[in-house]
């Protein structure tokens, strides 16, 4: 048994060593490429910085506190405009999803409203707010918005009219039928807006921080531009990747806890 | 017997009933009552009106004409005595097996004692997801049997399930059915399923109660019993001929040779 045992370990350690490692294989081979190429000097310091240069700004940025400033800037930003269009669109859909009046009020007006580019506002939104935190967080809230009303809106209204007929029958109505029912039926749906809008949430805060701020990450790479830091604006570049990545995470972490009961979520493996 | 409770003899009534679906009319001036703890059947072609019979009786539709009275023990909130059980078994997927059935109910020892009625007490955390057709359809019969109800209505509810699980909801539902004696209304389209269980079998063709058939015999019933299978087969005969009901069956016309039939064609 143990001499079978062992090469059945070796072929499984091997496999889960090209599972896990096999993704990762392009990334370092790149920067492997990247690192060789900076430090023969066939690529200018001005184009691209050596990744140990970027590791070496960052680090510098992350001592005198300046990197821990921004970063929170741009988190609180995208938080607080996330929280206040994701709680906006929310309840949104849910008038439009539970009310028939509702929708057929707000509907339409929302779908003409959701097909202009929130980032063609920028001008019209400085105009009002100026160039401070109320004009950046209005425009996140907006980015944030349109993609959770449209999945709450689709989900409360796709959930499966037999199990509504059935909690009807039992004599679930109001609060109880949209907690037990309506809601946990749209779930799915609501996460996957959750999801868009965290995307929208960078893309709209890397605009509107390189635009008009005093801090946050795009403002950190406006400011290296001026003074031709290409690392510096490589690390901004790098640290909205990683934001970007961790919120994705947080969403899907989300979903592993509140859809464990979907069939498509019972057998998934972290990617 | 000892009724339980004492009230009119029947739970159910129906006087002129009517429905239209636009210009459809799917029932056409149904009159029927039904006594307490009685197990009906209704079979019939699918389409001739047999569910909506169901679903008017269960509220769940209203009647375009007619008068539909409920009887229970006492006369508030009348529904909640009235439980229903559909093809499909409805369970929220979002929770688990138990809270399925303590759904609009509380009482965690009637739904354990429900749930071990219907075998599946230790199965109570599982997701809907985990469980089987007839699983699934178990935890509904038990989702419910907590409400206690007087009248249950079925509406083809084994229709999805394998021959081998049915018999064996069938016999679960006959034997919770003699446990509690509610009254049942079974919809189906299996003749055999209806002479097994029903005390009564109503055909249903075309909006109207074709045939109203007491079923007399002794239970639990013998599927393969001549008698069981005469009833089955006149049953079926009714159903298959509705176009011409009142028409003998005649030896001459099965022995007609076949070549009209040919040139008929």
């Amino acid at each position: 048994m143990k001499q079978q045992a062992r090469p059945n370990q070796a072929w499984l350690s091997l496999r889960q060593l090209s599972r896990w490692g096999l993704p990762w294989l392009v990334p370092i081979l790149l920067l492997a490429v990247w690192q060789i190429s900076a430090s023969f000097g066939w690529l200018s310091a001005r184009v691209l910085p050596a990744p140990t240069a970027v590791v070496a700004a960052g680090w510098e940025l992350f001592m005198s506190g300046e990197l821990g400033q921004h970063l929170w800037a741009s988190f609180e930003r995208a938080a607080i405009g996330f929280v206040i269009g994701g709680s906006l669109g929310l309840i949104l859909g849910f008038v439009t999803g539970l009310s028939r009046l509702g929708a057929q009020l707000l509907d339409s007006s929302l779908q003409m409203i959701r097909n202009v580019p929130h980032l063609a506002l920028i001008p019209l939104v400085i105009l009002w707010f100026g160039i401070d935190e109320t004009a950046k967080i209005f425009l996140v809230a907006l980015g944030t918005l349109f993609p959770i009303y449209l999945n709450t809106y689709h989900g409360i209204r796709n959930v499966d009219a037999g199990l509504i007929e059935m909690a009807r029958s039992y004599g679930l109505k109001g609060v109880a039928l949209f907690w037990h029912v309506l809601l946990p039926g749209a779930l799915p749906s609501i996460l996957v807006g959750v999801r868009f809008a965290l995307g929208f949430t960078w893309l709209t805060l890397i605009v509107a921080e390189t635009i008009a701020a005093t801090d946050g990450i795009g403002y950190l790479a406006m400011d290296a531009r001026e003074f031709l830091r290409t690392d510096v604006v490589l690390l901004a570049i790098l640290l909205y990747a990683l934001l970007g990545k961790a919120a994705d995470l947080g969403a899907r972490l989300l979903k592993r806890l509140w859809l464990q009961w979907h069939p498509a979520y019972q057998k998934e493996t972290w990617k | 017997m000892i009724a339980p409770f004492v009230f009119s003899e029947h739970q159910i009534q129906l006087r002129q009933v009517s429905k239209n679906f636009g210009e459809r009319r799917v029932l056409d001036e149904v009159n029927l009552t039904i006594p307490e703890g009685q197990f009906v059947a209704i079979v019939g072609r699918s389409g001739c009106g047999k569910s909506t019979l169901l679903r008017l009786i269960a509220g769940l539709e209203e009647a375009s004409e007619g008068f539909i009275g409920l009887q229970f023990s006492d006369a508030q909130e009348s529904r909640s005595h009235l439980r229903l059980m559909f093809q499909e078994a409805r369970l929220l997927p979002w929770k688990g097996v138990l809270d399925n059935v303590l759904l609009g109910f509380r009482g965690l020892n009637v739904a354990r004692y429900a749930l071990e009625e219907v075998g599946l007490w230790d199965r109570r955390d599982e997701w809907p997801s985990r469980l089987s057709g007839g699983q699934k359809q178990r935890v509904a019969l038990a989702r419910a049997l907590v409400h206690r109800p007087q009248l249950l209505l079925l509406d083809e509810p084994l229709g999805a399930l394998d021959a081998l699980t049915r018999l064996e909801m069938q016999q679960l539902i006959e034997r919770l059915w003699q446990e509690h004696r509610f009254t049942v209304l079974l919809v189906t389209h299996d003749v055999s399923e209806a002479v097994a269980l029903a005390d009564r079998i109503l055909v249903v063709e075309d909006g109207r109660i074709g045939l109203d058939l007491p079923v007399e015999l002794p239970r639990p019933r013998q599927r393969t019993s001549s008698a069981v299978a005469e009833l089955e087969d006149r049953v079926l005969r009714r159903i298959m001929d509705d176009q011409h009901p009142y028409a003998p069956e005649s030896p001459q016309e099965v022995a007609t040779p076949l070549p009209i039939y040919r040139i008929a064609v």
